[in-house]
């Protein structure tokens, strides 16, 4: 006979209420577990998606995702010309925040070049961007509709397809539009500020003696357009061609002053490593701290059992059980409890995952391992209360 | 053969200056069939008395023999498998039923015959049958809160008879009941001695009850100071 199903199917109330708390609790530790590991896939998922084996970025920065980092565009055409590379192609990069139906609406945009690489990775609505300007595709998670137009800028875009699930390293949404566009969300001044702009220059360049007024209009010009020019990217990525030395390559382009060409792998560590280290440590520790609990938690539930059940415990023996019966008995009841509660985490999160503001990744071996600590957490929580079981006399069984 | 004897029996409970003599030199023997209280007031000495038999309380000196195996012979005896002895040979009743809240009326039953080794179809048929005789046939599937005091006795001693053991120890089994259902449960184990052929020994003060018994030994201050033999005497 299975003691310990008896005795919670006779307290099935208290168990189930009791292992529901448990599974919140547990719900919560797998949670912790799912937002680690968001991070991660949110921290890669431009790097994932644009397929590139090479970055190239301002000289001592990070690259884009880390720090500033600055390049002109027509560095492209130097890069494409390196031996060994296939495609190169520029990006720009920019976290926005508008109003949109009186709330703050923040999405990370990405500028790229239509003919290159680094666009939406697929399209699941609507269609991909055909025309050089005012055309953007969408990320779901901006719950955005085709057709709808956003003001970025100077200008109006409109929606014209949908992407996956594709967001910045801080967990922002991604919208793409063309490069172009990008540059001049990014950098193109209103009508007032050029021409404020330009009063400037003249009163400066007038203040020269030394130039002549058609010299100092000619600078005027040039000066002006070097100002208002937007041909500047974040990056410039590049794909090899099959065969390539990854070393070489970058050992060529760091030759050159003002670049810094990165790896994936280095791009992956600066992300992982420099980005979401601290955040990746408080979820652990918060995840450590909570299975301490967790363990506390059951430890206190199976040795107040243990206390309710010391008259049974103690006719048990007198009766001559076995301490095998006596023990199966609390460890029983503790694993089941586990388990349960288990499985009510895991349900938990199974239903409400998809709704939290950030991504959750669960991994089955991340669950398994989850499942594994819960069993042991259990075992040892039930020590504490076979061990008063051991203790208990059979005298206890007699008086009133 | 005897189903216990005692001899000479000594309980101290502590030692040095705090050594307190809770029993000494018991001496008696009780046969198969026999139906004996340990007549006493409080602290007297007669639950200890039933702990050293009940191979829960182990004696300080003197020896116990319980169906012709010696289990104390100035301690507990050597290679002596407490709670084997105490699952083959003996069975207990208590004042307060100690039946097994979360159990069944049966499997309170059922859980004596498992533990002794009883498969569980065994378990149930063996436990249905005692139950039925014990006019409890209709409770079986109830728990303990649903029974009334005397039903739950009678589960108890249902549980206590289950493996058919040698020696059935009583501690006051009619305090917590009635006075009819007090009777009924004497009458019960009256009965069960001579059908079953096992000795029950009953520690009680009650003494409206001791004309149920066979035989009568009087404990006071840790000394069974009289032995009333209810048979001769009838």
């Amino acid at each position: 006979m299975n003691l310990a199903i008896r005795d919670i199917r006779y307290h099935r109330g208290r168990f189930i209420l009791t292992s529901i708390g448990l599974g919140l609790l547990l719900g919560v530790v797998m949670s912790m577990g799912g937002i680690y590991r968001g991070l991660f896939a949110d921290a890669l998922a431009v790097l994932d998606f644009t397929k590139a084996d090479i970055w190239v970025v301002q000289q001592d920065t990070n690259g884009p995702f880390a720090e500033s980092s600055r390049i002109p565009e027509d560095i492209k055409y130097r890069i494409q010309a390196v031996p060994g590379v296939a495609e190169a192609s520029p990006l720009s990069f920019q976290t926005i925040q508008v109003e949109r139906m009186d709330k703050p609406f923040r999405f990370f945009l990405i500028g790229y070049d239509l003919n290159g690489i680094g666009g939406p990775p697929e399209i699941i609505a609507g269609r991909g961007i055909r025309q050089k300007h005012y055309e953007m595709v969408v990320a779901k998670a901006m719950r955005m509709a085709i057709g709808e137009k956003i003001h970025l800028g100077l200008n109006d875009y409109t929606v014209v397809g949908i992407t996956g699930k594709v967001v910045s390293s801080g967990g922002d949404p991604a919208a793409y539009v063309s490069l172009a566009d990008a540059q001049d969300i990014q950098f193109k001044k209103d009508n007032d500020a050029i021409r404020n702009d330009r009063e400037r220059i003249g009163a400066n360049l007038a203040a020269i003696q030394s130039l002549s007024p058609s010299q100092a209009k000619f600078l005027k010009q040039n000066i002006a357009g070097i100002t208002e020019s937007t041909h500047t990217v974040n990056t410039v990525v590049a794909r090899l061609e099959p065969g390539a030395n990854l070393h070489e390559v970058q050992e060529r382009i760091s030759r050159w002053n003002h670049f810094r060409p990165i790896s994936v792998e280095e791009q992956t560590k600066i992300l992982t490593k420099g980005m979401i280290e601290k955040a990746r440590m408080q979820l652990g520790l918060f995840r450590i701290i909570l299975l301490i609990i967790s363990g506390v938690i059951i430890s206190l539930i199976i040795y107040t059992s243990t206390l309710d059940k010391i008259r049974v415990i103690a006719t048990l023996k007198l009766i001559g059980a076995q301490n095998r019966v006596i023990i199966g008995m609390i460890l029983q009841q503790s694993l089941l409890m586990g388990i349960l509660a288990y499985g009510i985490g895991y349900l938990l999160i199974l239903l409400t995952y998809k709704n939290f503001p950030r991504r959750i990744v669960l991994e089955a071996f991340d669950l398994q391992i989850l499942f594994v600590i819960v069993i042991a957490i259990c075992m040892i929580s039930s020590f504490v209360g076979i061990r008063k079981a051991l203790k208990v006399e059979p005298a206890e069984a007699l008086g009133g | 053969m005897y189903a216990i004897e005692v001899d000479n029996l000594t309980k101290i409970y502590g030692k040095g200056e705090t050594a307190v003599t809770a029993l000494q030199d018991a001496r008696f023997k009780v046969r198969p069939g026999e139906l004996v209280a340990i007549l006493g007031p409080s602290g007297s000495g007669k639950t200890t008395l039933l702990t050293c038999i009940g191979l829960i309380n182990e004696p300080t000196h003197g020896t116990v023999v319980i169906d012709g195996t010696t289990v104390a012979d100035d301690g507990w005896h050597s290679g002596i498998d407490l709670k084997r002895m105490r699952r083959e040979k003996l069975g207990f009743i208590f004042q307060a039923h100690n039946l097994i809240p979360f159990l069944t009326a049966q499997e309170n039953v059922m859980i004596a015959l498992e533990i002794n080794g009883l498969t569980r179809n065994d378990a149930k048929i063996r436990s249905v049958e005692l139950l039925n005789a014990l006019n409890l046939g209709h409770r079986i599937n109830n728990y303990p809160t649903a029974l009334s005091g005397g039903e739950s006795q009678r589960v108890a001693i249902a549980r206590a008879l289950a493996n058919r053991p040698k020696v059935i120890l009583a501690d006051e089994p009619t305090a917590a009941l009635d006075t009819e259902n007090g009777k009924n449960v004497m009458d019960l184990l009256k009965k069960l001695a001579v059908e079953n052929h096992s000795a029950i020994l009953v520690v009680t003060h009650d003494h409206r009850m001791v004309e149920n018994f066979d035989r009568i030994l009087e404990v006071s201050d840790g000394r069974i100071t009289g032995e009333k033999n209810n048979r001769e005497a009838g």
